[in-house]
């Protein structure tokens, strides 16, 4: 106990060759480093109780990933809720997000929905009544449908995917839009294949 | 009085407590049914008793008050348990999850409402981040008050939903009993952590017959056991053909009781073991494969090991940051074997190349019957030797200047023949405790390590007290700033005559913000001198327990002996060297491998 710390100060010590990207994985110093984000559709089947949405929007919020949209309501089955989350991260970040959704115990399943999935978003669009006309040929071409129409506004319902209703709320905009509202994406897979969970309830992960 | 005994509430009559200990032993293996036709649960509250009763706990840490009032009349009449009242509700959590790190099974902690319950928050918050068994019940104002912002209300669910495993809200006085029981379960399965039951007032006081049963996880929550056996064929494979290869334990490995199968698998293929700070104890440091402790403070053999293997055998650990320093330099030439009873932690910071999910013993086990050969490593463990010898841990003692921390920890480990539980706060004491002093035995030191909560240490001594063996030493290291944090828990530890040696490394200053203000902001010293501490020996003794003053090496033997023979509490005020630092040091976000020795290195980084 009389020598003090010693040894190779840092700049003469070797140095390992390789190095790892800010998601830890290790890379070539020459490829690709970071990889891009994706969206991902990721639909959870909850227990139908109070707090559960808080506990799945806060999750998301601390753990800093970014949501595209979140909806939420019942099932078939009155105990079990489902939310649909759109989020989209480097593929690291959506393996974490759904793995820290599972952990959260209301929680019974979780599953990523492949790109071919049922996905719909609707909107309420509120525009301008001086070109009734104009507006009732723009809806139909997205099968929209008038729900309200005055002396100075027209309300009208669209449903379909989140770029359907981007490129309607476009077309919209010549008529001055008063107000927008949009539920974000609700989605179920194809086919007979369960979204997140089994005919008998068991976890139906990936 | 022992210390293990189980002491008085305070309200309870001094004569009460050698009863209450006979039926402590008797109460934890009587079965529910025995228990209830003793005497059948008439309140929620008595419901709540039940469960802990049921799940064998004997400890309680908590604050009375309101809304948790009727609880604590339903403890009033329990044998099986022995509630401690703390000085300070935070106290009282670190208390319950020091007592869940050394006894392996949840630390309870309660408090009454609003800022009871806001008081516990840093200590579940700790609990949390060092994923240690406990449980914290808080009162509640009555549910027809609850949301109206009546008198001390805190949406405590709310609160502390980012911080627990998972928390209830017992609305029901028929169900609050397995709510209780579920908690209790919940905390110590798969990967420990703190739960939480908010109980409002008519819910205890609410009259129930229903007696709560057994502990049990609900059916959403499933914890693995073992890894899929085609992912530890892979490892095993990888693990086979490496020639540098470093076992990296962690903290999950004595959280799941696996010391015994890291020390075989280690000495049989003979892997230098490198721990986190969380796993110091799970392999014996005097072992010759031990490489001790990584990371920001850790020894530099460690991370130049961690730097240059070739696979990484993670155990229990979650990469935190103090650990890895920058990513992009951590272990960047090694596959990662990662062990984790979390699928979360898989590639959360670290991407695992192997990822195995399940329980660390089991796991380890199961790597074990899969190896068909030890890697071929001879070269590695000489170079891990060779560099043990160029940087070891030393320290120097110049006479002309002030006692050093180091010489102030080593003291006391020789003092205490090594067996004893360690306790420290947080800042540059914890380091030194960390680095000079010899782990050997898993639940032997007990700091806050993810949360950093400066004054853990004499709440956390208290607890750990309590779990403790009657012939073990608990040793709490304490910094000035930090030991000022809690020290009001010291009147807990005279009351309750615990033997406790508290040894405060003082240098007037918050260290280790000392030592950063001193590396990276010029040496300005914003708000971190403390030349206005108290003299805490006085202080001890005004409490009511031993307390002694050192400025010399020639009085540190005397001291550190009359204290740890002391069977009370006893307080050590060291002053030592104001100017001591904590080396190794890599820089925040740094290369593990380009730690610096001194300040002139650290500048030249």
């Amino acid at each position: 106990m009389t020598g003090g710390l010693q040894g190779p100060g840092p700049k003469d010590r070797p140095r390992p060759d390789g190095r790892r990207n800010s998601q830890g994985i290790r890379v070539d110093p020459d490829a690709e480093a970071e990889p891009d984000t994706r969206r991902a559709v990721l639909s959870a089947l909850v227990k139908h109780e109070p707090g559960v949405l808080a506990e799945v929007s806060g999750l998301f919020s601390r753990r800093q990933f970014n949501i595209e949209s979140l909806t939420v309501g019942p099932t078939e089955d009155d105990d079990r809720a489902r939310i649909t989350l759109v989020i989209e991260e480097p593929e690291p970040g959506i393996e974490q997000a759904k793995k820290q959704l599972r952990k959260l115990l209301p929680v019974v399943s979780v599953r990523e929905l492949p790109e071919d999935a049922n996905q719909r978003e609707l909107a309420l669009i509120k525009v301008g009544a001086t070109r009734p006309d104009e507006v009732h040929a723009i809806a139909e071409m997205y099968d929209a449908k008038g729900v309200d129409a005055g002396r100075d506004t027209i309300t009208v319902e669209i449903t379909g995917s989140t770029q359907k209703i981007d490129a309607a709320v476009e077309a919209f905009e010549q008529f001055g839009i008063h107000e927008i509202v949009r539920t974000g994406t609700a989605a179920l897979s194809r086919g007979a294949e369960y979204t997140a969970t089994t005919p008998d309830g068991a976890p139906a992960d990936d | 009085m022992s210390e293990r005994a189980p002491v008085t509430e305070t309200e309870k009559e001094a004569t009460d407590a050698g009863d209450a200990a006979d039926a402590a032993a008797s109460g934890a293996n009587r079965s529910p049914e025995e228990r209830a036709e003793g005497r059948p649960v008439e309140t929620g509250a008595q419901s709540v008793v039940r469960a802990l009763e049921n799940a064998g706990i004997e400890y309680l840490f908590g604050v009375q008050g309101g809304a948790i009032m009727p609880v604590y009349d339903a403890l009033y009449d329990s044998d099986q348990l022995t509630h401690f009242t703390m000085a300070h509700e935070q106290g009282a959590s670190h208390a319950a999850d020091a007592y869940g790190i050394v006894a392996g099974e949840p630390g309870v902690c309660m408090a009454t409402s609003g800022p009871g319950a806001t008081n516990l928050v840093t200590g579940i918050a700790d609990a949390n981040m060092d994923s240690d068994p406990m449980i914290a019940l808080t009162g509640q104002v009555a549910r027809d008050f609850v949301g109206n912002d009546a008198f001390q209300e805190t949406d405590t669910t709310g609160v502390t939903d980012p911080i627990t495993k998972t928390n209830f809200f017992a609305d029901d006085p028929d169900v609050v009993g397995d709510d209780v029981g579920q908690a209790l379960a919940l905390s110590n399965t798969g990967r420990p952590g703190p739960t939480l039951v908010d109980l409002p007032k008519d819910v205890t006081k609410a009259d129930t017959d229903v007696e709560p049963g057994e502990p049990e996880t609900p059916d959403t929550f499933h914890a693995p056991e073992e890894a899929d056996d085609e992912a530890v064929a892979e490892a095993v494979r990888a693990i086979e053909a490496s020639e540098k290869p470093v076992i990296l334990a962690g903290g999950g490995i004595i959280k799941g009781d696996a010391t015994e199968e890291l020390r075989e698998f280690a000495t049989t293929y003979e892997i230098p073991v490198v721990t986190t700070m969380p796993g110091l104890g799970s392999f014996p440091e005097d072992h010759e494969l031990s490489m001790e402790m990584a990371g920001m403070h850790g020894t530099g053999f460690a991370n130049m090991a961690i730097t240059h293997c070739d696979v990484l055998i993670g155990i229990g650990t979650r990469f935190d940051d103090r650990l890895t320093g920058g990513i992009d330099t951590f272990a960047p030439d090694a596959e990662v074997v990662h062990v984790d009873i979390d699928p979360a932690e898989i590639s959360k910071n670290i991407h695992a190349d192997y990822p195995l999910i399940g329980d660390a013993g089991t796991v380890i086990e199961q790597l074990d019957a899969e190896m068909d050969f030890a890697p071929d490593a001879d070269e590695w463990r000489e170079q891990c030797q060779t560099w043990k010898d160029e940087y070891p841990m030393d320290y120097s003692t110049p006479d002309d200047e002030p006692l050093k921390p180091e010489f102030v920890v080593e003291a006391l480990d020789e003092a205490t023949g090594g067996d004893a539980i360690v306790t420290t706060g947080v800042g540059q004491h914890q380091m030194w405790a960390c680095q000079y002093w010899t782990y050997t035995e898993p639940r032997t030191w007990v700091s806050s390590h993810g949360l950093g909560t400066m004054g853990y240490g004499l709440p956390a001594a208290i607890g750990a007290r309590v779990a403790a063996d009657d012939d073990q030493e608990v040793v709490c290291f304490e910094g000035d700033g930090s030991f000022l944090m809690t020290i009001q828990e010291l009147s807990v530890a005279v009351r309750e005559d615990m033997d406790i040696t508290v040894a405060v490394l003082n240098n007037e200053y918050v260290g280790m913000v000392r030592q950063w203000q001193d590396a990276f902001f010029d040496g300005r010293h914003a708000a971190s001198e403390y030349s206005w501490c108290p003299e805490f020996d006085k202080l001890a003794e005004a409490f009511g327990a031993r307390g002694f003053a050192v400025d010399d090496y020639d009085e540190v033997a005397d001291a550190v002996e009359a204290a740890v023979e002391y069977d009370g509490p006893s307080v050590i005020d060291f002053h030592i060297d104001p100017r001591a630092n904590v080396y190794p040091m890599v820089p925040s976000g740094g290369a593990n491998g380009q730690f610096a020795l001194s300040e002139e290195q650290l500048e030249d980084l």
